[in-house]
């Protein structure tokens, strides 16, 4: 049977995809970002995931005004990165898992979470940048990717404690699917940034580091968190940490922290990033 | 019964709800159509004629033409879709962020370097 085996949290900031694009992750604004990530593409390069399962948002890229959904779950075969305004990031095209995506799909539907599917769409800097910074540069993407989409763009995005209450549906779904998969789960964005406004760039430090804290030691505590309270503490973008509890949701109430790594600033946004082990699945602690 | 809005009394921020949403319809899908190569280069051939193909207010129009971005804001954009303005213009997501702080764009760098800005009177109105 497939199996999730660990989770993975980060930021997804577009200027990180610009820098490693550009061949820029040495100098000295950068360098301290990436030395973060070393140790997450040694340890990806042993897990060896077959499967992610990527919760991200889409930045009104794929999704527009006439049309976006809540939740929304990758199907198709492929998705092609973007051009979010100055042409596609040169990294593979994402390769999905169509088998198991749509096993999810109706699994976590008659579950009682009403899921969009999606055949074709672009993906923006919200999943590829994750990507470069777990597995690099490579030719292609050494597994398949399901995207999975929230909307955090258009006020109300879903609670913390749906997002929670999902992954934990998704986790019932990828565990009964017939086929024995690694499988990852990713939450991205966040973490304290604001990109609008007068009130622009606020880094909330303090506030970020509980929620690390939290979000490994007291999830369902951290689920009950009302929106308020993110957009206030953590900056009107800070909101997309809510995915980060659609993967916590999905791992064990008891979880090994692998890796834990905070970073200010990546442009105008603070960088969060934990590499989670699900108990049941680590043979020697 | 008008919705709550908890929101409304954080500071310099405005959160993108139904009555932005609806405030900012064409002004956002505008944006969402420089995701096209083709249709960029018009808008950068003859920025005035493209704008007037959407049925956008005289004041979001004038907000593009001046890239005054806490300006299109008020008028409904959203920052995600703003982007696709200041991306073809080949700015970054710092330069236009600092550009509605009234920082200049050295001035803004040096306060993210630093830590960025704090939430220390800066979480509820009238505290600062």
């Amino acid at each position: 049977m497939a199996r999730i085996t660990a989770g993975v949290a980060t930021s997804h900031v577009p200027a990180i995809g610009a820098a490693i694009d550009q061949g820029m992750t040495g100098t000295d604004y950068w360098a301290p970002l990436f030395r973060g990530y070393e140790f997450s593409k040694q340890w990806i390069a042993k897990s060896k995931p077959d499967v992610v399962f990527l919760v991200y948002n889409d930045h009104a890229t794929a999704f527009g005004l006439d049309l976006f959904p809540t939740f929304a779950l990758g199907c198709g075969e492929e998705f092609k990165p973007a051009d979010e305004g100055w042409g596609p990031r040169p990294v593979p095209i994402v390769k999905g898992h169509p088998d198991l995506a749509w096993h999810i799909t109706q699994s976590v539907i008659q579950d009682d979470f009403d899921l969009t599917v999606i055949n074709e769409m672009d993906v923006d800097h919200g999943l590829t940048v994750p990507l470069s910074l777990m597995f690099g540069q490579p030719e292609a993407w050494p597994c398949r990717i399901i995207p999975f989409a929230v909307n955090v763009v258009v006020y109300p995005p879903p609670s913390g404690q749906r997002c929670y209450n999902l992954g934990k549906a998704i986790r019932r779904a990828i565990e009964s699917f017939d086929e024995d998969l690694n499988v990852h789960i990713w939450g991205t964005g966040g973490m304290s940034h604001q990109l609008q406004g007068p009130r622009a760039g606020l880094i909330n430090k303090e506030w970020d580091n509980a929620f690390l804290d939290q979000i490994v030691a007291n999830p369902r505590g951290l689920a009950a968190k009302p929106h308020l309270e993110y957009v206030r503490e953590a900056g009107s973008e800070g909101i997309e940490l809510v995915m980060w509890l659609i993967m916590r949701g999905a791992l064990d109430d008891e979880v090994v922290q692998r890796h834990r790594f905070y970073h200010v600033p990546a442009s105008n946004t603070a960088v969060g990033h934990l590499i989670l082990e699900n108990s049941s699945q680590v043979e020697e602690i | 019964m008008a919705p709550d809005k908890p929101y409304s009394d954080i500071p310099g921020t405005t959160i993108f709800d139904a009555q932005q949403a609806r405030l900012g319809y064409h002004l956002n899908q505008f944006c969402m159509s420089l995701m096209n190569a083709a249709d960029r280069a018009r808008f950068a051939a003859d920025e005035r004629a493209y704008l007037d193909e959407w049925p956008m207010t005289e004041e979001q129009k004038q907000a593009v033409l001046d890239r005054d971005y806490n300006r299109m804001i008020s008028h409904g954009g959203n920052i995600y879709f703003l982007a696709k303005i200041f991306l073809s213009d080949g700015q970054t997501f710092e330069q236009a962020a600092a550009s509605m702080t009234g920082l200049k764009r050295e001035e803004y760098r040096q306060m993210m370097l630093s830590g960025g800005r704090s939430p220390e009177g800066n979480l509820h109105k009238g505290e600062s």
